[in-house]
Formats: C-alpha cells, structure tokens, sequence
C-alpha cells in the first residue's frame, strides 16, 4: 500500500509565465504538506490521525524551480520572466528548472528561434542566480508560517489576501505612449491612397432596385482570380468600416443590385462607411 | 475574533456572451454557474450547489434584456472555514453587480446553525457546523427581505426555522450595508 499526493493547482490571475509561478507554487506547496503519521508492525499498518500524531512532512529531496526566457528577434533579445503582452509576441521560449545545487533538472525549448550553446549557457548562469534567491525567500516563508502555527497567529491564504500580497485581482494599466501618434496618423493618412469618387446617384428603376453605374459581365465562373482583396486603411479619423459586398447578376436586365450584410440600397447618405464603386472596368473591391 | 484561515471565495463574471446554440435560450439569457473547489475536481456536492446558486440568480437577474445570450459565473473557493454556501451567494451577488448586470434585487446569503441546546449562531465556523443539530442557509433579497432560496441540512422544528428565517434577515441589513460601501469605495476613487 502506498499513499497517493495530489496536487490542485488554481491559476487565479494570467499576466504571464504560470510555468515560473506554478512550479514555485507546486514544490512550496509540497513542502508545506504534512501527511498523517504511518507505523507498520510486519503485516499491521495504523494510520494515525492527525489529533492522534502530528503529522509529519513529505520528504523532498531538493527543490526544483523552473525559470522562463523568452527570445526576440532570432535570439538577439532576452527577456527572463515574460509577462503576458511579452509572451504573446516572443519568437521562443526556453524554460530551465534547477535546484540551489545548480542541477539542471528539465531545459524545454520551443518556438521557433535558434539557440545558440552559449546562449543556452548564459540563460542557466541566470537560472542559478534567479534559483538561489527563490529558494531563500521560499524557505524564509515556510519558517515564518510555521512559527506563525507555533504561537497561534493567524496564517493560511485568507490572511494573505487584504494585505495585497496575493495579486489575484490585479492587473496593472500599460502606460500607452501616445506622443506620436498624432504624427503616425498624419504618416498614414498621408501614405494612404485617397478615398474613391462616388457615384452619388442611383437610378430607382422599381422600389427596392437601384442602379448605379454600369453593369457588367457576370464572372461567377471565374470567381476567384478576379476579387481582390485590398489591405483596409485604418485610420481614427477617416472611415473605415469592413462589410462584404456581393454582386448578384440577373441575366436578363443589366441592373446590378448591391447588397450590403447589413444595410439596403442607397449609399450616399453614410458618412461612416467606405463607399463601394462599381467602375465599368473593374470588379467591386472587397475590403476588409 | 476571527479564527485563522477564513472563508473566500474568487467570483468571476462573464457576459452577456453570445451563447451556443444548444445553450441558448430564445427570450432570456442562459444563466451558467461553475463551482470549483479547493482541493479536487467538481463533484455531486459541487454540482448541486451549483444549481441552488444558478436558480437564485436567475430570480434576479433581468434575462429578458438580453436574450440568447450566455452569462457565466465561475466561483474558485480558495478557503473553507465554514459557512461556504452562503459566502458564495454574497460573492456571486457582488459579481453581478460589479459586471453590471441588470438586477432586480440584490440578495446575500445567510447561514445559520441550530446548536443542540437551540441557540442560533449566524454564519458559523466549520467546528460550529459540525457540531450543530441543523445548518440553514438562505438568500434574501434586498427588496422586503424576501427569502430567494433556503436550505437546510439536518432537522429542525418549523417554528426553530422560523426564528433563523427572522434572525438571518436581520443579519442581511448588515451584509447590504456591506455591499453599499464596498461599492461606493470602489468608484469613489
């Protein structure tokens, strides 16, 4: 018979690298465990209860702790211990767990950046610094909160939570630079190409039919090679809205009906909205 | 005096979210509440809380604003020191209205326990309940101090669960005024 440890890990707040923060969280909560006291007598085994014997810890042969790198730039940039924005725009990841003895125990790669050996090398260097203060503010912790169980003061997670010291509810404002960016709107309004003439005149044939401008060919046939698609415009000031346009050809009449997703006919009213032409010679661009 | 290690509870809230189509329901919001326990994976117990919560919520909350949509609330107990249901309750109540969800009422939860000598203790700790002939938790809701939903565990008299009715809706006054500035603290800055 042997006992079983099952660890629940609850991840209450993401701003990056929960593989740093789940293992600390993981070994800290091993060896904080405490186990109910066993003795065996040939074939007999007691379970003592924890009123009956102080339960005793798990015995934790060292302390392993994993510390994350993330790589930019094919490796020209390093950040250790990424936050959440980092993570999501960082070419690789190297994760190094080592124990205070400077034993590696687990080096995982993965994006696609590639490592050189003294890149890998350095990044353990960091690890055994990073390790050796973890460890002593891990073991500085377990000393507090088990002299704190001795003379009968309060401990557990609920204190923890008012002190601010568990920052499950946080997440800080990223300071935006907007110096710029005035100056980058007039670049790119400047670079842009200017919006389309519009025919603002449609040609009522019956209720709900409007024409405007020429029709053309139906190119249902050839469908794919004639839409292109044209990178969208975005601008604060100007309009840029996406919808699709579909052009729907009767064979008999001419008439070219234009159906927006979610709005009839006439278009000359919207300020809003990038106006869609119909050029006797070009296809209909579909923005996005 | 608190006892170390209290009771706490991490309430999230997420919606009106579109919902799925085996979800959704065609003139009210889909109300969803997951229930998380410390140590192990959701149980019976869980589920079953689960629902006590989701039926009281659904009694205030206004789906009808917002149809087919989803709204869910995911409850983590990060500690268990007694009276769990009814921290849940006041957590769930403090989502919604920190979500801003349109709400009817608001409503908080109650525990009582009945001692074996018939003295009624309000929001009891874990050796309390244990010791106790019979827990009741209800939830009363700010307009009129209605009972939303009671449960009990264990056996009481009618007229023992009428006293705890009366002394838990005495305790709400307190736990609204609670809400109030906790709310007032928050957007006051």
């Amino acid at each position: 018979q042997v006992w079983q440890i099952r660890l629940d890990m609850h991840l209450l707040n993401h701003d990056g690298n929960i593989t740093d923060a789940a293992s600390i969280a993981g070994i800290v909560a091993l060896c904080h465990f405490r186990r109910p006291d066993v003795s065996v007598q040939g074939e007999e085994v007691t379970v003592y209860t924890p009123e009956e014997r102080d339960p005793v810890p798990l015995s934790i042969h060292h302390m392993p702790i994993c510390v994350s790198f993330a790589f930019f730039h094919q490796g020209t940039y390093l950040l250790v211990d990424p936050t959440e924005r980092e993570e999501r725009v960082m070419d690789g990841l190297l994760v190094i767990a080592m124990n205070k003895h400077h034993e590696i125990c687990t080096i995982q790669s993965s994006g696609v950046v590639m490592l050189l050996q003294d890149q890998i090398l350095r990044c353990s260097k960091i690890t055994a610094v990073k390790v050796a203060e973890i460890t002593e503010l891990i073991q500085k912790a377990l000393e507090n909160d088990q002299k704190a169980r001795k003379e009968g003061g309060k401990f557990g997670f609920a204190e923890s939570i008012p002190n601010q010291r568990i920052t499950a509810f946080k997440m800080e404002s990223a300071a935006v630079d907007t110096n710029d960016v005035e100056e980058q709107a007039g670049e790119i309004i400047a670079k842009a190409d200017p919006p389309s003439e519009v025919f603002a005149n449609p040609v009522l044939h019956t209720p709900g039919t409007a024409q405007i401008g020429e029709g053309i060919e139906s190119s249902w046939g050839d469908l794919e090679e004639s839409e292109k698609e044209e990178a969208a415009e975005e601008e604060g000031e100007s309009e840029a809205a996406a919808f699709e346009c579909e052009k729907v050809k009767t064979e008999d009449t001419s008439t070219v009906r234009e159906t927006k997703s979610h709005e009839p006919i006439v278009l000359s009213d919207s300020e809003e909205e990038e106006v869609v032409i119909l050029e006797p010679q070009e296809l209909p661009r579909k923005t996005r | 005096s608190l006892s170390p290690g209290d009771t706490s509870v991490l309430a999230g809230l997420y919606g009106p979210a579109e919902a799925k189509i085996s979800k959704e329901l065609p003139d009210r919001a889909a109300l969803e509440v997951l229930l998380r326990p410390k140590v192990g994976l959701p149980g019976v117990l869980e589920r079953s809380r689960e629902q006590l919560l989701r039926q009281t919520c659904e009694a205030v909350v206004l789906g009808v604003l917002h149809p087919r949509t989803a709204i869910s609330l995911v409850l983590q107990v990060l500690s268990d020191a007694g009276s769990l249901l009814s921290c849940c309750l006041n957590a769930a109540c403090m989502a919604l209205l920190d979500a801003g969800l349109p709400l009817s009422a608001l409503f908080c939860g109650v525990t009582c326990a009945l001692q074996p000598d018939g003295t009624i203790l309000l929001d009891p700790t874990a050796r309390q309940e244990q010791e106790a002939r019979a827990i009741l938790t209800f939830a009363i809701a700010s307009s009129e101090r209605k009972v939303l939903m009671a449960t009990t565990k264990g056996s009481c008299s009618v007229e023992e669960m009428q006293q705890c009715l009366a002394a838990a809706q005495r305790a709400a006054d307190t736990i609204f005024q609670f809400y109030r500035d906790s709310v007032r603290r928050r957007y006051s800055k």
